[in-house]
């Protein structure tokens, strides 16, 4: 378990050094790097295209079979790289890196959020008096064993159509899904107090406040990151579902969970349709979990690689729901 | 062991007590006026009256959690101005929708939802527990392999790519089996198995991952541990070693991550069920979402809560048992 891993300037060289030696973690950082760029010039690309995310094209698809795209692989041409969408004629290439903006987005605000209520919560847990701890650590418990998906689903029903979709999204996901990163902030908290450097500040006279930002904050980073980078393609994963049910991003937006639910009527007639976005989202979660994993490994070697080799969890004590066992449980 | 139960038993209702105060309030008080949701869009003024009299509505907001709680305990009577119209006992309202009972409605999508959750159960555990064994047993080798590209496919994928995959190849492509659409056991057991079949391997296999890590690193960690050293020190057989005492320490972990997948998993595979078409809780849950039916959203939430908290609370109960070095405090 890392106590004290520094995050300081030769800490960063020495991580990044460590990931360079991982073949995997490097191409899954392309990967990842590839697809930020093409989300982020997703305007640019359209406009060398030509095209946007969308304009019908009624003359692209043939209406006797039902709008199936005219031409092979779903009717790619150099107007349209990718093809265009079956029933509408929108450009796939367009709605593709829109919906990957989208994925983007929704999954690092949302990672974004759990981290920072994670971090509060299990700070104030950590550093506050018993009955503080207690209160907090029933809630993350409770947060931790409801199911995520189902509440987000039903919460999606309340709020007004009018609520920007994306920033609904960040905050549901967000606001129920910060219970693993609150456990290990409290765990690794409690751990730090008890370290003569945290002793130190406490004896010079440092507030509560100043001690969890000052001497606490910078040695919470790496297992604080490490678990960001687990959370980030789940979060991926919950959003391309919630859009996947009709309850995520509503159209016209394009998203790949989106368009994976419509893809279902368009199997034979148009298979390109569906595999592009599967394929899309498919990559992406591989490439953040192993990157995530090489991370993982990376800031604290001991820690054995949770893809190559399995977990080290081994047996879960799930009598009691003391500390160190559902850090252990969070992590695997 | 009985006060360790009454112990967990209490926790968990208080758990549930917060999550139907937490959905009470987002639900109920949060979204507009429930009782022009309830009437639906074309309801006059007057009617809509009606309806909050008739919910209950117009009494305060501590009241109206009250009669929740009331008719969830003990049943409650909505009177309609001529006739009284009677909810039983775990009365979750009635639907906006239908006017159906909320917990009648859910209590016909159990058989379905079961109908996925045990056969996709059945397939995640043989699945899963044989290949992390296997892969235990035999270190390197084919198994590991097995292993490894189960866990990078099945760490955090989306369940419905591989059930759309699923779809597409063997319904689509191969034209082995017809698209899928649900018949209840109870009407025709040969097509009820035939079109579950999907779903049981779409959902199986997706949990399986999970199962196989887990087998395989509590199995390695119980071979490593001084009795069963001591034991083939003694000369004890490599089969009975692995069959006899190795297992007992791997096993228990297994059936309390079991316990708990299965809670989650009837409380509503949400994605499966609707991606297969199977009129389940999930799917129930989805279609409400879709039309702001409030009481049935609330319903499934707290049924959903309720199951994933008992599984709990069976998952600590069956590690206990099964894994006697823990003791129950």
């Amino acid at each position: 378990m890392s106590t004290a891993v520094t995050a300081g300037a030769s800490g960063a060289r020495q991580v990044w050094r460590r990931l360079r030696g991982r073949p995997s973690a490097m191409v899954a950082g392309g990967v990842l790097v590839l697809l930020v760029v093409l989300a982020l010039a997703a305007p640019l690309l359209a406009a060398i295209e030509g095209q946007d995310a969308n304009s019908y094209h009624d003359a692209l698809v043939d209406s006797a079979r039902g709008g199936v795209p005219i031409g092979s692989f779903g009717g790619v041409s150099g107007d349209h790289w990718l093809g265009v969408e079956p029933g509408t004629g929108r450009d796939l290439f367009v709605r593709l890196l829109y919906g990957a903006q989208v994925s983007l987005l929704v999954a690092v605000g949302a990672t974004a959020v759990q981290v920072l209520i994670g971090v509060v919560i299990g700070l104030a847990a950590g550093l506050g008096n018993r009955l503080l701890d207690t209160f907090l650590s029933r809630v993350t418990d409770v947060m931790v064993a409801l199911p995520m998906l189902v509440l987000a689903i039903a919460l999606t029903a309340v709020v007004p159509a009018d609520f920007p979709r994306p920033l609904l999204l960040i905050l549901v996901i967000g606001l129920l899904n910060w219970g693993g990163t609150a456990r290990i902030v409290r765990a690794q908290t409690l751990t730090l107090k008890q370290l003569d450097f945290v002793a130190a500040a406490r004896l010079g006279g440092s507030g509560r406040v100043r001690v969890a930002r000052r001497e606490l904050l910078p040695s919470l980073a790496a297992p604080v990151i490490t678990y960001g980078a687990i959370l980030l393609p789940s979060n991926i994963v919950i959003e391309a579902s919630l859009s996947f049910l009709g309850v995520g991003v509503t159209p016209p937006t394009p998203s790949w969970g989106q368009m994976l639910s419509t893809a279902q009527t368009w199997f034979r007639a148009d298979p390109t349709y569906v595999l592009l976005p599967a394929g899309l989202l498919f990559v992406t979660v591989l490439a953040f979990t192993v990157l995530g994993d090489a991370v993982r490994t990376a800031l604290d070697p001991r820690e054995a690689s949770r893809l190559r080799v399995g977990t080290r969890a081994g047996r879960r004590a799930r009598t009691g729901g003391d500390a160190a066992t559902s850090l252990k449980e969070t992590a695997s | 062991m009985t006060r360790y139960l009454l112990k967990r038993l209490g926790g968990a209702l208080l758990v549930l007590l917060a999550l139907s105060v937490a959905v009470y309030a987002l639900f109920y008080l949060v979204p507009g006026d429930p009782a022009r949701l309830a009437c639906g869009e074309r309801c006059s003024t007057q009617q809509v009256t009606q309806v909050r009299e008739r919910l209950g509505l117009d009494a305060s907001v501590f009241t109206q959690y009250g009669h929740f709680l009331q008719g969830i305990v003990a049943g409650r009577d909505y009177s309609t101005g001529t006739a009284v119209l009677h909810c039983d006992a775990p009365c979750l309202g009635f639907s906006y929708k239908t006017d159906q009972q909320v917990t009648r409605l859910i209590l016909e999508r159990v058989p379905a939802t079961l109908s996925l959750a045990l056969g996709a159960m059945v397939i995640w555990l043989v699945i899963g527990v044989g290949t992390g064994l296997l892969s235990a047993l035999r270190r390197g080798g084919i198994t590991e392999r097995a292993l490894t590209v189960l866990t990078l496919a099945g760490t955090g994928m989306p369940v419905f790519i591989l059930g759309l995959l699923l779809l597409m190849a063997v319904c689509a492509y191969l034209r082995w089996l017809p698209f899928p659409s649900y018949v209840p056991l109870s009407q025709d057991p040969e097509q009820w198995a035939w079109n579950l079949l999907l779903p049981w391997l779409t959902l199986g296999f997706f949990e399986s991952a999970k199962y196989a890590r887990l087998t395989r690193s509590s199995t390695l960690e119980t071979l490593a541990e001084d009795h069963i050293r001591t034991f083939r020190a003694y000369g004890v057989g490599e089969r009975a070693v692995v069959g006899r005492h190795a297992l007992r320490g791997a096993v228990p972990p297994v059936i309390a991550l079991n316990a708990n997948d299965l809670g989650t998993v009837v409380g509503g595979a949400v994605l499966t069920e609707t991606l297969f078409g199977i009129p389940g809780i999930g799917k129930t849950l989805v279609d409400a979402v879709r039309v702001v039916d409030v009481p049935v959203v609330v319903g499934v939430v707290l049924v959903t809560g309720t199951a994933v908290v008992l599984a709990n609370v069976v998952a600590d109960l069956l590690y206990a048992a099964a894994d006697r070095r823990v003791a129950l405090l």
